[in-house]
């Protein structure tokens, strides 16, 4: 009896002599489809790495954002891996939260990372972060409703072409849309799309003196034309519409055109996801004056706080999930529609890639025709296609965010819209000290 | 005499109520002729709004018994129910594991809250000093504060005292944020409870202890247990201090449902499915106890 006993007690006491062995990483990320896939790849990793095990914290974004922020500002080293955006990423490093990727291993083949993602993801040239994915955005259309209006999608759709066809392709009996936009409020929901409306619009946020240029004729003419298109060819809620409900939208054919994040691509060629999958046609962004900033750059990417205490086990979790080794084993197991794009050269090269993806290319194109540093028609001070590359940019483009969505209620007009907008601005800047 | 009298009458209008419709159409048909109309209306008006408060329940119980495909889709009460959902949410992330810090939590936080406010609740109640209401008032006040006023002192005295992500952090936690609750609802029930009766016990030779033990809690168990309810739901609902002072190993279930939410992505069905879920076990407990529930809430409103 007692050596039965023991049998068990022997085994479990090993078993703890290994978990203890084993250094245990914290990694906190969002719930995207491409993170979900990682979270299920998490053996594979811990097989190649039998020294490290992965604990995972997954968030909604702007939970994740807050509780990060928290953490890391007062050192809580709760996490050791942590999910930023193109948006954080310098702001944090300047201030010396997390910790510079400068030595990374030669078999990471860090010159395969695309330059733009790169360049989002630097500061004073050193890499703080890893890109898990990327996108840009562009114009989804049904190419059988295209086809049924004898309309031709040209090579570079102009704005003015996109409102003509969304006049004539809306049919709200039929629930049809002509156009669907993001609606809701947000720095990083309706502000993203309108940041480059109003950059293709020939405006800017600020000028090159930090003034803000809310009030000026191009964001007028951008907002007018915004409000106009969404207001009168939009789905009826328009303004509570964010990625998300757009997806379903467009995925379940409410909408003839869509203008949103490539990484939508993969999800709306899903037959099992997307009603529309065999009628899907896509184009570049539309422009307007300048195609300069007409299509934002933002990536996913992995960071080590400088308040973790593993910072080795870290670095081995990074590199290996943003590894062209990760790439190919996603697109091996999951299908190559679902590795996560926009990060590295050697995905699109991958003639497996090209065949089943068929976006491949306009995503590419995208994501290097973006250019953060120069993304509006006048010269800009700061960094960031459809945000400011600022820490109060969070609160402003948000406020902004509120009061371009009440126009598009038409609770405001957009003249007052803008006019409250500038005014709130200014304020943040003056007590921010621009 | 005029409470002695409201108590008899009661009884009978509550046999009213339960009287078979035969015996109530009886004694009142001829006065009121449409009693029994009345009455269906009312029950139809009664489960009328029951089932429009309980609607969006219902609707996150339905969609997580659909596929991915089924929840985007035009709302429809026909699918094919499946149990991909909840076989994909469990696959992710170990629901036992959070459920389990949900209940040691909420139970572990009302149990030491009840343990500190039944003393203080006592002797506010019975042993008034000149402050006593200014205390509760101030007690209350504190309610006032909105919590991320304080994350940041507080996120930094847990990670100075090793607190950050532990039970034992969020127990203390929920406990400090539900005590001033607590401590008013025991005080108001205490108060109800006649002093004559603790004198009497006093009389016969009761210590304080013994007079607490023996006479007022038996005489307030149905507001204590009401009250014990009502601090294990907020504790289990609480979302903002569990997802800011857990990550992994002392997550609730609060966490569990936030970690379905999802920016880019539509993962409707598996939140409804973790959602329901989440809600299991508290909406169990609640159905079972409902009865202690009620009887606590209108404890002392008939004197």
């Amino acid at each position: 009896m007692k050596l039965a006993h023991a049998f068990p007690m022997a085994g479990l006491a090993m078993a703890v002599a290994t978990a203890a062995q084993a250094e245990t990483i914290t990694v906190a990320t969002v719930n995207n489809n491409d993170m979900v896939i990682m979270q299920s790849l998490t053996e594979a990793f811990e097989e190649a790495h039998p020294d490290i095990e992965v604990n995972w914290v997954v968030l909604e974004e702007n939970v994740l954002r807050q509780r990060l922020t928290t953490d890391i500002a007062t050192e809580g080293g709760q996490f050791d891996v942590m999910t930023i955006g193109t948006y954080e990423a310098p702001i944090w490093a300047e201030r010396g939260w997390l910790v510079a990727l400068d030595d990374l291993p030669e078999t990471y083949r860090e010159e395969d990372l695309l330059q733009p993602v790169r360049d989002g993801l630097s500061h004073d040239g050193t890499l703080y972060a890893l890109p898990f994915y990327a996108e840009s955005s562009m114009l989804y259309y049904r190419t059988d409703l295209f086809e049924e209006a004898g309309i031709e999608m040209p090579e570079q759709p102009s704005w003015e072409q996109v409102r003509d066809w969304a006049a004539e392709l809306h049919d709200p009996d039929n629930q049809l849309a002509g156009i669907c936009l993001r609606g809701k409020p947000g720095w990083g929901e309706n502000m993203a799309f309108v940041s480059t409306l109003v950059n293709t619009f020939g405006g800017r946020w600020f000028d090159e003196e930090w003034n803000p240029e809310l009030d000026s004729p191009a964001w007028q003419e951008a907002i007018g034309f915004y409000v106009d298109l969404l207001g009168n060819y939009g789905p009826p809620g328009a303004s509570s519409n964010g990625f998300n409900e757009n997806l379903a939208l467009f995925s379940r054919g409410n909408c003839a055109m869509w203008v949103d994040a490539t990484s939508a691509a993969g999800k709306l060629y899903n037959p099992d996801e997307s009603q529309v999958a065999d009628r899907l046609g896509f184009a570049p962004a539309p422009v307007a004056e300048t195609p300069k900033g007409a299509h934002w750059l933002w990536s996913w990417a992995l960071a080590i706080p400088a308040s973790s205490e593993k910072q080795e086990a870290a670095q081995t979790f990074l590199t290996w999930a943003t590894s062209q080794e990760y790439v190919e084993l996603v697109g091996e197991s999951e299908g190559w529609t679902s590795v996560p794009p926009g990060t590295r050269e050697s995905t699109y090269e991958n003639e497996r890639y090209q065949e089943e993806a068929p976006f491949a290319g306009f995503v590419l194109d995208a994501i290097n025709s973006a250019d953060p540093t120069d993304s509006t028609l006048e010269p800009s001070p700061y960094v960031g296609v459809q945000f400011v590359g600022i820490p109060e940019f969070q609160s402003i483009g948000t406020q902004v965010g509120q009061t371009v969505a009440s126009a598009l209620t038409g609770d405001i007009s957009v003249e007052q819209a803008l006019q409250n907008a500038q005014r709130a601005t200014a304020r943040t800047m003056q007590r921010a000290g621009y | 005499m005029t409470t002695l009298k409201t108590k008899q009458a009661l009884p009978a209008e509550g046999h009213l109520a339960t009287a078979p419709a035969s015996e109530v159409r009886a004694r009142h048909t001829p006065l009121v002729p449409s009693a029994g109309a009345r009455r269906v209306w009312l029950t139809l008006l009664g489960w009328g709004i029951a089932l429009l408060i309980f609607f969006p329940i219902l609707w996150m119980v339905l969609t997580g018994f659909k596929s991915e495909a089924e929840a985007i889709a035009d709302p429809s009460l026909i699918f094919s129910p499946t149990l991909e959902s909840y076989i994909a949410v469990q696959a992710r992330a170990d629901y036992f594991k959070f459920a389990l810090n949900s209940v040691v939590v909420a139970f572990g936080s009302t149990l030491l809250a009840l343990v500190i406010a039944i003393p203080s609740a006592y002797a506010m109640a019975f042993l008034p000093t000149r402050r006593t209401k200014g205390t509760l008032l101030w007690m209350l006040s504190t309610k006032m504060l909105p919590p991320v006023g304080v994350l940041v002192p507080i996120y930094l005295l847990f990670r100075d005292v090793g607190l950050l992500d532990t039970r034992t952090g969020l127990v203390i936690v929920y406990t400090l944020m539900n005590l001033p609750i607590v401590v008013w609802m025991l005080y108001t029930f205490f108060k109800d409870l006649p002093r004559d009766i603790l004198e009497a016990g006093r009389m016969d030779g009761a210590s304080t202890l013994q007079e607490v033990l023996y006479l007022l809690l038996p005489l307030t168990l149905p507001g204590i247990a009401s009250t014990g309810l009502l601090s294990v739901i907020l504790s289990w609902n609480e979302a903002f201090w569990s997802l800011n002072l857990t990550s992994s190993s002392a997550a609730p279930l609060t966490a569990y449902i936030a970690s379905f939410s999802s920016p880019e992505g539509l993962f409707w069905a598996k939140l409804s499915a973790a959602s329901t879920m989440a809600i299991a076990p508290i909406l169990v407990f609640g159905w079972l106890t409902q009865k202690q529930m009620v009887r606590g809430l209108t404890f002392g409103a008939v004197k």
